[in-house]
Order: C-alpha cells, then structure tokens, then sequence
C-alpha cells in the first residue's frame, strides 16, 4: 500500500521516512488577508500532532490547502512522501480527513452515506464495500443507527459518521479537525482512546482542536499558529520546555530571598510571607539554590513549574476574543 | 464502544483490506476503471431518483399529457362540429398526444425541472459541504463534473421520455392508435409515427442539453443551489424575452431558445436531417462552450465550502 505513495516520492527518500506532512513555505492569501503565511509544517510519521491556534489563526486553511481543496500562492505540501496536489490521486487514499466538521447528503442514510464514498473511491474494491462501511459504523458506535437518514442524526452522531468516514480504510495519516466537536464526554474520551489506539498502530494523526487540555493529553507533538504564522512546533515536551518556567521557593525569609534572586538578574513575579516565584529564564535551579543557601537563605522547598499547555498558549496568541487579523 | 470491541472491530477492517487485495488480482486496471465509473453512476442516479423532490417534479410532468388528454377528451368537438386543427389532429390520432404535452412542456416545465436538478449538481453538493470529503476520497475534479452531469443528463432524459410516453399509452387509450395525419395531410403508419415522435424527443432532449450546460456552469460559480436554479430560469426567461425583440434582427439566431420549436420538421412527410441538423448546432455549440467553462471553473477553484 506504502509502494505507490513511496514511487511517487522516490525522489526524497528521506523526507518519506521522516515526515508524514511537511509543507515549505505554504503561503494563501486572500486578497489583502494573509491566511496563511509562510507555514513549514513538519508531522513526523507516527506523532499525534496537536495542531493548535484561535479562531482565524489559519488552521483550516492549512489544512485546506494540504489536502489539495485550495491552491496555494506559495510554497509546496508534501504529504506521505507525495507532493499535493499532484500525486493526491496516490497520496489521498492513505489519508483519512475530517475537515471543518463532518458533511453529508442531509436525505441519505449514515450507510448510504459511506457507501456513497466508498463507491466513489477508486482504489477500494467495490465488492467489498459493505464490509468497510459496517466495519466503520460499527467502530464509532451508529450501527444502530445506520439506516436513520443523516438529517435526524444529533450533531455527535453527525460526528461519528465524520469520523467513521475518515476510518473507512485503513490509513496511514489522519487528519482531524475539532474531532470532539458537539461530542459528550464519553465521546470525546472515546475519540481520545481512538486516537491512542490508531497512533499505537502506527498511524500519523493531526489533530486540531481548541481543547488544549484534551490534546495536552494525546498528542506527542504540537503546532501552535497565530494569525496566519506557525509560531511554535515540535515535540510537546520541548515546546513546553521553552514556555517561560517558574521557580517556586519555599522560604520564611522571603525578604532575603528576594534580595538574592534579584541579583542574579531574576525577576520576581509573586511573593509572600513564606515564599518566592520567580520567572526562570536561563538560569538553572540547582545554581540558584547553591546561592540562595551561601547567602543564609533556608530554602524549605523549591519547585519549577511549566505552564499549561493552556496557559501557554494563551501567553503566545494573546488573551481575550479578539479574533487577529 | 470499550476499547476490547475498537479493536476487534479494527482487526477486521484489515482482514477487508487483504481479501480485498486477493480479490483484485483478477481485473486489469481498465476493467476496474469502468467498474468504478459504473458504480459511481450507479451511486450518483441513486441519489438523484430518490430525491423525493426530483421525484415530485415528474409525477407533475407525468400528469401533463394526462390532464391535456382529458381536457381534449371530455371537450372534443363532435364529428362535423369542426373545432381548431390541431385538436382535431389529437382527436384523430393518440400520438399527437405526447407531441402536444411535448411542446406544453418545453417552453416552462422541462427547463424548470432541469434548472433544479442541474442546478444542484455541484452547488448542492457544496453546500452539504460533501464536495471537499468527494474531492479528498479522492475523486479527481474532473470526474465530479462528469458523473454529476451525467446525474443531471439522465434526469433530464428520463424526464422528456416520460412525457412522451404518458403522453402516446395515454393517447392511445383515449384516441385510438390510427394512421398518423401529417401537417401536409398526407397519413403514415403508426409504426413510423412512433419513430417521428422518438425524434421530437431527441430533438428536445439536445435542445435543452445547452441549457443543462449553463445551469451546471452557474452550479460551479456558487454554494447556493437556489442561486444556480434561479440564474437558470432567469437565462430561460431572457432568451425568450430578447427573442421577441424584432429590432434585435439576426441576433436572435444565437439565442438558445431561437430555434427550440424547429422540431416541425419530424412531422412533415420527409423528414429533412439537414434541416434538423441546422437547428440543433446551437444548443449543441452552447452545451460545449458552458461545459468546458463548467470545467475551466471545478478544476480551478477553491473549494471553501
């Protein structure tokens, strides 16, 4: 199945082993409006990609134009070693999408539905495509509601057959916008128990969603986009490593203790009677406590802390509602 | 779904995928493309039939042959009382039947019946927003046009085929299946008559092919399938209004509907092939000139629906 993605890409050996989605300098405008603004998106193979950003950050236009539904005005996608749009034809079977929400025929059946674009599918044999489509149903839990038409179906249903449209075969990459959109909590738990179970099988997910903590929880690697830029990307850990962290120091003489900190160039974010907290920029904690306690500081406790995911982001892309522009 | 039946139920969507494999080892890669072309027609007419609106805009055109039949029926001047020509033609002969609901449907009902159905082809799925998971199946732009036109082409045809023949069974049981009177008062046989009528309906079906062209064309410019059914009828109203524009002089002869009613033709006593030929280079001409736009625009623009 990889051979005829692989053919298509003999040219760069190397970037199909590595990355599952890398675009060079993906650019769209939209006239004056820079959507998307110079985007080297890098997905290694395998990772579970938090795809991250506000409203009108550019994600789905990103999105848009990696699966070929939009041109860019710039720069190149590369998907399993494919380019697009020129190889979509080999690439796009192997990726499953769930694009700005799950779209059906409203007086079709969820069955007719999928059958409709396993049908059209011209990779799949069609002998066996009632096997697929009962196989995906089944897997997102609507085989009881199967042959309910589309447009009685409640916005998480609508979701699942989205997302059991992504699962009709098996794929190599995913590509899920808000895929826990309208889902309860059991449904969103279990999209997360997909997604580890597909990730654990090898597959490349990129998931964008707006629920950090939910992605903070799955994905191996983020991309944080703000107006139109991708500001951030890389394996979660390393990412979070380079938010501003925090020392916490415990201390009953947190009046000494500030003098110290300050001379060594920190700067105090809170304090009070019984500690400290200053924001650690290069400095290492175990050098700062070396000279809290040759100063006669008792250091009852010390403690870094990393931000959220969350909070974060919100210090990257700004707080409030203001959509940028 | 527990995490034990995900992954059951994952074990056996590959299982389909390897039988699958094996199965397709049999069929050369051409063969498997008319399969798949075969079965997205297939897909496609389905969804055009059961469209319970699409269903309802035939039982309408289906009952225009019935309801004309009846009015003549019930209406008709006796023997000798005289009455206009035509009708005594229908009175004469059920075939004129289907020939008269033919022209009563050409004009407004036909080009409405495919203002929508073509008009929806792209649009409406743009609108759902199926277009973008069609597209990334994937299905190539091309193909989507094609199959959809098809879908709308079928439409049409089964549509005119049906008027033609409610209009002859209903004709036939209410006027009789006797010799066919031409314009020219010569008679043919019924046999040939049958014939002529298959003609007028080819004629028609090619006559509005061009305007299928331009709703499927303006269902490429937009999300809104009202928007593409609207701009259809409203091209249909304006190339009949220009069209009884005298001053316009020989302009008129490059407007669609100019030459719609030329089917004259199949019903005088040789039928002129150059003549009907003459008639029918238009709307084929508007048909190429709006389906390679149709083209130009499916395979260029973004698709942001």
């Amino acid at each position: 199945m990889t051979a005829a993605v692989g053919a298509a890409a003999a040219t760069e050996p190397e970037a199909e082993q590595r990355y599952a989605i890398k675009t060079v300098g993906l650019t769209r405008r939209f006239g004056s409006h820079v959507a998307v603004n110079g985007v080297g998106l890098e997905v290694p193979r395998g990772a579970v990609f938090g795809f991250l950003g506000p409203n009108g950050s550019g994600k789905t236009t990103t999105i848009r134009l990696l699966l070929g539904l939009m041109t860019p005005n710039a720069g190149s996608v590369e998907m399993l070693g494919g380019t697009v749009p020129t190889h979509a034809k080999e690439v796009l079977p192997h990726v499953g999408t769930l694009v700005e929400g799950p779209a059906f025929h409203p007086y079709l059946s969820g069955y007719d539905n999928l059958r409709r674009l396993d049908e059209f599918d011209a990779s799949t044999d069609s002998r066996t495509s009632k096997n697929r489509v009962n196989a995906a149903l089944e897997r997102v839990g609507l085989t009881a509601a199967a042959r309910k038409n589309y447009r009685r179906y409640s916005l998480g249903m609508k979701q699942r057959l989205g997302l059991a449209a992504a699962l009709l075969r098996p794929r190599e990459l995913l590509i899920l916008d808000e895929p826990t959109n309208g889902l309860d909590p059991q449904g969103t738990r279990e999209v997360r128990t997909l997604v580890r179970e597909l990730a654990s099988d090898g597959t490349t997910v990129l998931v964008s969603s707006h629920l950090l903590a939910e992605i903070e929880q799955v994905a191996t690697h983020v991309g944080i986009m703000s107006a139109g830029r991708l500001l951030r990307q890389g394996p979660l850990e390393e990412v979070l490593q380079a938010a501003d962290a925090t020392l916490r120091v415990e201390t009953p003489q947190a009046q000494l203790a500030v003098g110290i900190l300050e001379d060594l160039g920190l700067t105090v974010t809170s304090r009070s009677a019984g500690d400290v907290v200053v924001r650690l920029a290069d400095e290492a904690p175990e050098r700062i406590n070396a000279a809290l306690v040759n100063a006669g500081v008792a250091v009852r406790g010390l403690r870094v802390e990393r931000p959220a995911l969350e909070d974060f982001f919100v210090q990257l892309t700004g707080e409030g509602f203001d959509v940028v522009r | 779904m527990s995490s034990v039946d995900t992954a059951s139920s994952m074990r056996s969507s590959v299982d389909v995928s390897s039988s699958e494999r094996s199965l397709l080892v049999g069929r050369s890669s051409a063969q498997r493309a008319v399969v798949v072309f075969a079965h997205q027609i297939r897909n496609e007419l389905r969804l055009v039939f059961r469209r319970r609106r699409n269903i309802a805009m035939l039982v309408v055109l289906a009952c225009i042959p019935l309801l004309i039949g009846t009015a003549i029926r019930v209406a008709s001047p006796r023997p000798g009382e005289g009455g206009p020509a035509f009708v005594s033609q229908l009175t004469d002969n059920g075939l004129f039947l289907a020939l008269a609901a033919l022209t009563v449907c050409l004009p407004v009902f036909l080009p409405l019946a495919i203002a929508v159905v073509a008009g929806d082809a792209v649009a409406g799925e743009a609108s759902t927003g199926s277009l973008r998971y069609l597209l990334t199946v994937p299905v190539s732009r091309t193909r989507v046009l094609i199959v959809k036109s098809l879908g709308a082409l079928t439409y049409l045809a089964t549509a005119i085929a049906l008027v033609a023949i409610v209009g002859i069974i209903s004709g036939v049981a209410l006027f009789g299946s006797h010799g066919v009177t031409l314009i020219s008062g010569d008679t043919v046989s019924f046999g040939d008559g049958l014939i002529r009528a298959t003609g007028v309906a080819a004629f028609i079906f090619v006559d509005l092919l061009g305007l299928a062209a331009i709703a499927i064309f303006l269902s490429t410019l937009t999300e809104v399938p009202i928007g593409a059914m609207a701009g259809t009828v409203a091209a249909v109203i304006a190339f009949a209004v220009l069209d009884s524009v005298p001053q316009l002089g020989a302009f008129r002869g490059l407007l669609l509907t100019h030459h719609w009613l030329e089917y004259g033709a199949f019903v005088r006593p040789g039928v002129s092939l150059t003549a009907v030929a003459h008639s029918l280079v238009l709307p084929l001409a508007y048909s190429a000139i709006f389906f390679s736009a149709a083209w130009a625009r499916i395979t260029s623009a973004d698709v942001t629906s």
